[in-house]
């Protein structure tokens, strides 16, 4: 109980500390500043140890057995030579699991791309130009593409294609600001209330 | 005229204090304001409501703290639907920084409803690696969470014995707060058809859409607004409800602004 | 051999990949699931690569007094601190996560409330961005400002009850029932169709470019055109 009202003191200081930095740069922001940077960096290598090392290599080498167990020994090493970048000299082996996990990343995303977006967005944009909505659905998917397209001079068909296009892109720029204000929004009233509730108890 | 075009030129500080002032006022005066359901996130509801009692929920924890305000309340008011429908809960993590958030809901909703872990929900924690990770559930969960968030066996937890890939999960929500919720859909959705929903910030929110059209997935729960309509939707205020009339004031505010600068900008054009 | 051997392994990873997806019988599927697993592993190094330079950087600040080089301690303390309290989370309660153990404590207290309100800051920046940046310049910016007006209207209950209102006034009106207007939910609605319709139709337009970039960029990769990722270190 003693822990958790320290904590909360803890919290709403360095809480404080934050928004200081509304009236300028201040020693009480840099503070908290480096501390976020510092407690962060050891949480990433409390993750490593408990959500990748020790379940996905040390608990499957002691249960593994027979050439299963060697084969893990291949993404250990990788994970290790990985590290060789903190030594200049040798930073070039870490290549080789970079090269890896790229690959891997390359050979995902094609696939993924085009089942995953690009034919299910096109199937989806095949409609009947029966009702007003289809026909703004079709129209500005295609002006967009024309907006984008920078192979060619925007003279002609492609000059009106791509100013309707923008009046979208506007539009969808618009509704993306409006719905981003509601995001940081929400981040601050989450503050002032753990501020008002948890802290100061003026809300119950 | 003078002070019509001084109006162009407020102090930032003193907007600062407005706005602080616009979320502190409601929320003091804890005022609640109707909340209007929308079709996207009735759809998300929908999705939960029909599936039958031990159906198996799969809950995707892809945020930290920098989004906990908007998100926290939907995961909260989400669980609270599957516990009052006796679904089985997976959670799992690809935001590293985000998964004790996740674990942090689970627990105080498992108490409300009596749920126990192992037999009702289990937390598998969380793996590097995202995209590979979601291709791989598709064959065999066990290669990547062959243990819990603890380090105990998944296979020691009686529903997950009959858990392998996604042809067990019946459906997963993914709280989404950047790119992941891409990858489920591309990755999950597209390749082993997973049905899902998504609860999203107001910043990705609207990429999902063009997804919600094409039905790739089965609704979208956008911002700290439609997770108010969830709470309506399951007849629990949460923070969501409580927050929504600060979030009125303050969007309220925020035009005043966009006119009042307009203004400004506008008689100083004149001027000029 | 330094450049070779990357681009080589690169190359047979994502054909392998690509290949699988199409025959994803034995060998191939197996293998893939393998590759999969190996990438998980190694992905959890990548999170300690800047680890290093991090502590050398700040070590040295304060081994040469250089300016804010007490700040430097304060990062580095924070960094042992919660190395010792996960260790000892882990070890006493079988894993840092559990509730009620320090490490979680840490979170709790600090994480939370740092980086929460690191991004709450972004609520009085775009406030004052709003006011200072969102003009009525040109034909696009009207437009741009015009469907957010609209979005933040229809998005929050502020805008069910400024329709009311309105709806009350027009009922003044002989001939309309302001009540039944006011349930119409306009701003809700004009919100939800920009949402559903042109705003969607653009997004589709914007993101189908990005893919089809996307899916170039992982084909000049596979074949050892795209080099950039080993060109560094």
């Amino acid at each position: 109980m003693i822990g958790n009202i320290i904590g909360t003191w803890i919290a709403a200081t360095l809480t404080i500390a934050i928004l200081s930095f509304l009236y300028r740069d201040n020693p009480l922001y840099k503070l908290a500043e480096h501390l976020y940077v510092g407690v962060s960096a050891g949480f990433w290598v409390i993750y490593t140890w408990s959500f990748d090392v020790k379940p996905m290599l040390i608990d499957r080498f002691i249960q593994a057995t027979g050439v299963e167990k060697w084969v893990l020994v291949i993404p250990a090493i990788l994970g290790i030579i990985m590290l060789s970048r903190w030594i200049p000299k040798y930073g070039w082996i870490s290549r080789i699991p970079i090269s890896f996990t790229v690959g891997i990343g390359a050979g995902l995303g094609i696939t993924a791309s085009i089942q995953g977006f690009i034919l299910p967005q096109i199937q989806a944009t095949l409609l009947p130009l029966t009702t007003i909505n289809n026909i703004i659905i079709v129209i500005g998917f295609i002006t967009t593409i024309f907006y984008f397209y920078f192979s060619r001079e925007h003279k002609g068909f492609l000059k009106v294609g791509s100013r309707v296009g923008i009046i979208f892109i506007m539009v969808a720029f618009g509704a993306s600001f409006g719905y981003t204000v509601m995001a940081r929004i929400s981040l601050l009233i989450g503050r002032v209330y753990f501020l008002l509730h948890d802290w100061l108890h003026i809300l119950r | 005229m003078s002070w019509l075009t001084k109006i162009g030129t407020i102090d930032r500080r003193i907007i600062y204090g407005l706005v602080l002032l616009a979320v502190a006022i409601p929320l003091l005066f804890k005022m609640i304001l109707p909340i209007r359901v929308s079709e996207p996130v009735m759809m998300c509801f929908n999705a939960i409501d029909r599936l039958p009692q031990n159906s198996v929920v799969m809950i995707s924890i892809d945020y930290d703290a920098a989004s906990e305000p908007e998100l926290q309340p939907m995961l909260v008011a989400v669980l609270r639907h599957c516990f009052a429908k006796d679904l089985k809960v997976i959670l799992l993590g690809h935001w590293a920084l985000g998964l004790p958030l996740g674990e942090i809901a689970l627990n105080q909703v498992a108490r409300e409803y009596k749920k126990v872990y192992g037999e009702d929900y289990v937390n598998l924690g969380y793996r590097p690696g995202y995209v590979a990770q979601m291709v791989g559930l598709g064959r065999e969960i066990r290669d990547f969470f062959a243990v819990d968030y603890k380090g105990i066996p998944i296979d020691s937890f009686p529903f997950m014995r009959s858990v392998h890939n996604y042809n067990d999960i019946d459906i997963l929500f993914g709280l989404e707060a950047g790119a992941t919720g891409d990858a489920w859909v591309q990755y999950a959705g597209a390749r082993f058809n997973q049905k899902m929903f998504f609860g999203a910030t107001g910043v990705v929110a609207p990429d999902y859409f063009p997804y919600l059209q094409a039905k790739q997935i089965e609704g979208i729960i956008a911002g700290l607004q439609g997770a108010a309509e969830y709470e309506t939707l399951v007849k629990q205020a949460g923070s969501a409800i409580l927050g929504m009339p600060a979030q009125s004031v303050v969007h309220g505010l925020i035009l005043l602004f966009i006119i009042i600068g307009n203004i400004g900008y506008l008689l100083t054009r004149k001027k000029k | 051999m330094k450049r070779q051997v990357p681009l080589v392994i690169t190359f047979l990873t994502g054909v392998l990949l690509v290949v699988t997806f199409f025959i994803p019988h034995e060998p191939f599927g197996s293998l893939e699931q393998r590759f999969l697993i190996w990438y998980t592993i190694v992905a959890g190094f990548t999170y300690l690569l800047g680890l290093d330079s991090l502590v050398r950087y700040h070590l040295l600040k304060v081994r040469d007094r250089k300016e804010g080089w007490f700040y430097s301690i304060i990062l580095i303390l924070g960094l042992v601190i919660t190395l010792i309290l996960g260790f000892y989370s882990w070890a006493k309660f079988r894993s840092p996560f559990a509730l009620g153990c320090p490490f979680m404590y840490l979170y709790t207290y600090i994480i939370i409330p740092l980086q929460a309100t690191m991004f709450a800051l972004l609520a009085f920046f775009i406030a004052s961005a709003a006011y200072r940046a969102f003009r009525a310049r040109t034909f696009e910016a009207t437009l741009l400002l015009i469907a957010a007006g609209l979005v933040m209207l229809g998005r929050v209950p502020l805008g069910g009850w400024l329709w009311r209102q309105l709806a009350t006034l027009i009922g003044l009106i002989p001939g309309i029932n302001g009540v039944a207007l006011g349930k119409f939910e306009l701003f809700a609605r004009i919100n939800d169709w920009i949402m559903d319709i042109p705003q969607t139709a653009a997004k589709r337009g914007i993101f189908i470019g990005t893919y089809l970039g996307a899916i170039a960029m992982s084909i000049r990769i596979i074949l050892g055109i795209e080099r950039t990722y080993i060109s560094s270190s």
